[in-house]
């Protein structure tokens, strides 16, 4: 009696167990106490400020979805969010820490503009638009394969490489438009001109043509990851290089396959921006939308059709943030605060459903 | 020779923030946990390291330089320890991917920074959040009578704000611990092997915790530096600026030797202002990139020569849990 009191007290107030199964419904159930406790957490910051929690929460949904030109506008931050995610998706997966999409994007923005801004007269809109996508897919692509091939052939570590070409992308965008893409007319002010009327996308139902691509690329990314032998191969490297190798696949030829998909989406991704959003390049046309859209892909656990949610989300925080600037004076920045509040309940929320904690002397009972 | 020495001092106090946040980052990478959310705590440190000093400022009726320097170093370091105490209580404790929850507290440090930098300007009559004469004197370079008027050597040495040799005096000390403390080889364990280390009784977990709650209070000096000195004690939206990533990549170029982040820091602060200097007749914008294409280089070169003793902590980004083995 007394030595199993003594093992019962050895034994650690709470111990980790991994969960075998879990229903989906109690994993929502984790997921959506995670959220109303990040939304909690806001609100007693929003409290310590002096304003009404409630108020300001409601005018940030007002001022995001209240009317058309404010949905029109949310809508116009998701886009970019979302198709960023996807690109990010197939690296991720294969554990291949692309935080690169930021650069990506910029390449394929500077590409895209390129053909915007020398070729607008020449090449028929139709074939102008083509072009400038081909180029921001194709430039897109190399800013995401150099990493890769290095990673492939000598393991070099590619967080830091694709983060350091961001920077690199970024000063070559500012040199440009510093320099020789810089409109004459804008003085001192060193700007890129205003697109063509030609180089600019459509649009339909008031939102430029971008929505279209990327719901499409929802649609091919999930049938990719999925379905595909490639989607396949992609989730063994990621899961163990070692297995992959021992299957036979190429390994780095994967990594240089997936990274040429993961980076020519985010240069798409820069291509609807600048065609799309804003019509012409300036620093910010990637404006931190490739970290965001990691934080995205990483909690719609990399299914594309979560990461729908996700980014309409995060943009309806970012647009209701500016509003709330203007009716309470709280700073817009209060969008990254809440964004990191969420993110961080969600990431913390995850370990609870995957193991469950067991109190001293509860499992005497099933053993 | 004038120019060369101008260049010298410049680099070293452009370095210094780089250094703060490169020793923060290896002393949290030494104990296996790769925190990208460097950029995040810099901003956290920065933000709290101002106001510290600004409201001790406006709370006495003589405010002491030296108090308010000690404040804002303590300020800042606290702020940064709890960055990082958030990352390691999802990392360690509640098991979440390292990559994602420091892109996280980079997103959360940066609005955090901003959003209460910005508080603070709006409740303040001016309409910024700046420190007064004496305050901003306390962060200036200090002058030893003899010492600092010895030509050359007294510019070269003894002509820095404390925070410089404040930055000096850690990465000494932490050169010593890593190399000749019995904890300091504790930790190392933890980082190459926690497996091992736990085998021998080592407590993993808490080491982890020490070891990156202390560095991101480092880096949050760094991040205090910028915005006392770089930015002359006002809070400027977006002060950080991507320092905090170049740090991390100091980490590597340094081999996670905090004697090398020394040397470091100083060839990345001197990059990063080169321009002002040594005209090559390149564009600005394109000089500005220096730093990271000096980065990837190193990285590549790291990769290509595989030395062992310069090589990153063998557990570096990889969880440990105890009940996976």
């Amino acid at each position: 009696m007394t030595e199993n009191a003594k093992a019962v007290q050895r034994e650690p107030l709470v111990r980790i167990v991994k969960r075998g199964e879990i229903s989906a419904k109690k994993a929502w159930l984790i997921r959506a106490l995670a959220a109303l406790g990040a939304v909690l957490t806001g609100a007693l910051l929003i409290l310590a400020l002096g304003h009404n929690p409630v108020a300001v929460y409601g005018q940030m949904v007002v001022g995001a979805v209240g009317s058309k030109i404010a949905l029109v506008e949310t809508i116009k931050i998701a886009i970019p969010l979302l198709g960023a995610a996807i690109a990010i998706a197939p690296a991720f997966k294969m554990k291949f820490w692309n935080i690169g999409a930021e650069g990506q994007i910029m390449a394929g923005a500077i590409a895209a503009s390129y053909f915007a801004l020398f070729y607008s007269q020449s090449l028929p809109r139709p074939l102008l638009l083509a072009v400038m996508m081909a180029a921001a897919l194709a430039a897109g692509a190399l800013w995401g394969v150099i990493p890769a091939l290095f990673k492939a052939k000598w393991g070099t570590n590619e967080t830091l490489f694709t983060l350091m070409l961001n920077y690199i992308i970024l000063g070559f965008e500012q040199y440009l438009q510093n320099g020789p893409w810089k409109r004459p007319s804008s003085g001192g002010f060193p700007k890129i001109a205003m697109f063509d009327e030609a180089a600019r996308l459509p649009r339909l139902f008031g939102v430029h043509i971008g929505w279209i691509f990327v719901l499409l690329l929802v649609v091919g990314m999930t049938i990719y990851l999925r379905r595909s032998k490639q989607g396949y191969e992609i989730a063994v490297v990621g899961e163990s290089e070692r297995t992959a190798r021992y299957a036979g696949m190429n390994v780095s030829r994967i990594i240089v396959r997936t990274m040429l998909i993961s980076g020519a989406i985010a240069g798409l991704v820069g291509f609807l921006q600048v065609s799309g959003a804003n019509y012409t390049l300036t620093e910010n046309t990637a404006g931190g939308i490739g970290f965001t859209a990691i934080t995205v892909a990483w909690l719609a656990k990399l299914n594309p059709v979560v990461m729908v949610f996700i980014a309409a989300l995060l943009a309806i925080l970012q647009k209701g943030s500016g509003r709330i600037q203007t009716e309470f004076l709280i700073p817009a920045s209060a969008a990254e605060v809440l964004t990191g509040i969420i993110l961080f309940f969600m990431l913390g929320c995850e370990f609870f459903i995957n193991y469950r904690l067991v109190l001293r002397g509860k499992e005497q009972k099933h053993g | 020779m004038d120019s060369l020495i101008n260049l010298l001092v410049a680099a070293v106090l452009a370095g210094t923030p780089l250094l703060f946040g490169t020793l923060g980052e290896i002393l949290t990478e030494k104990s296996g946990n790769l925190n990208l959310g460097v950029e995040g705590i810099m901003f956290m440190g920065g933000v709290a390291g101002l106001a510290g000093a600004y409201y001790y400022e406006r709370a006495v009726q003589s405010p002491s330089g030296v108090l308010a320097l000690i404040i804002a170093v303590v300020c800042a370091f606290l702020c940064g320890a709890f960055g990082s105490l958030i990352y390691s209580l999802l990392t360690v404790t509640l098991r979440a991917n390292q990559n994602v929850t420091g892109l996280a507290l980079t997103i959360f440090g940066t609005g955090f920074a901003n959003f209460f930098g910005e508080v603070m300007a709006n409740r303040s009559e001016s309409g910024y959040a700046a420190v007064g004469d004496t305050v901003k004197a306390a962060f200036a370079g200090i002058h030893i009578p003899g010492l600092s008027d010895i030509p050359v050597l007294g510019r070269l040495l003894f002509s820095y704000n404390i925070l410089v040799y404040l930055g000096v005096a850690v990465a000494l000390v932490l050169a010593w611990f890593l190399r000749h403390s019995r904890k300091g080889l504790s930790l190392r364990a933890v980082g190459e092997s926690p497996q091992t280390a736990d085998a021998a009784g080592i407590n993993v977990t808490r080491y982890k915790y020490a070891a990156t709650c202390i560095g991101g209070g480092i880096c949050g000096i760094g991040g205090m530096y910028i915005v006392m000195v770089t930015c002359g004690g006002i809070w400027v939206h977006d002060c950080v600026g991507g320092k905090g990533w170049i740090a991390v990549a100091l980490v590597i170029f340094a081999m996670w030797s905090p004697a090398r982040a020394l040397l470091g820091s100083l060839v990345f602060g001197a990059l990063s202002i080169m321009r002002l200097y040594v005209p090559l007749g390149i564009p600005t914008q394109l000089y500005d990139t220096f730093p990271y294409v000096a980065t990837v280089l190193v990285l590549i070169f790291v990769s290509l020569r595989r030395r062992r003793e310069n090589q990153p902590p063998t557990s570096l980004g990889v969880p440990y849990f105890r009940e996976d083995r």
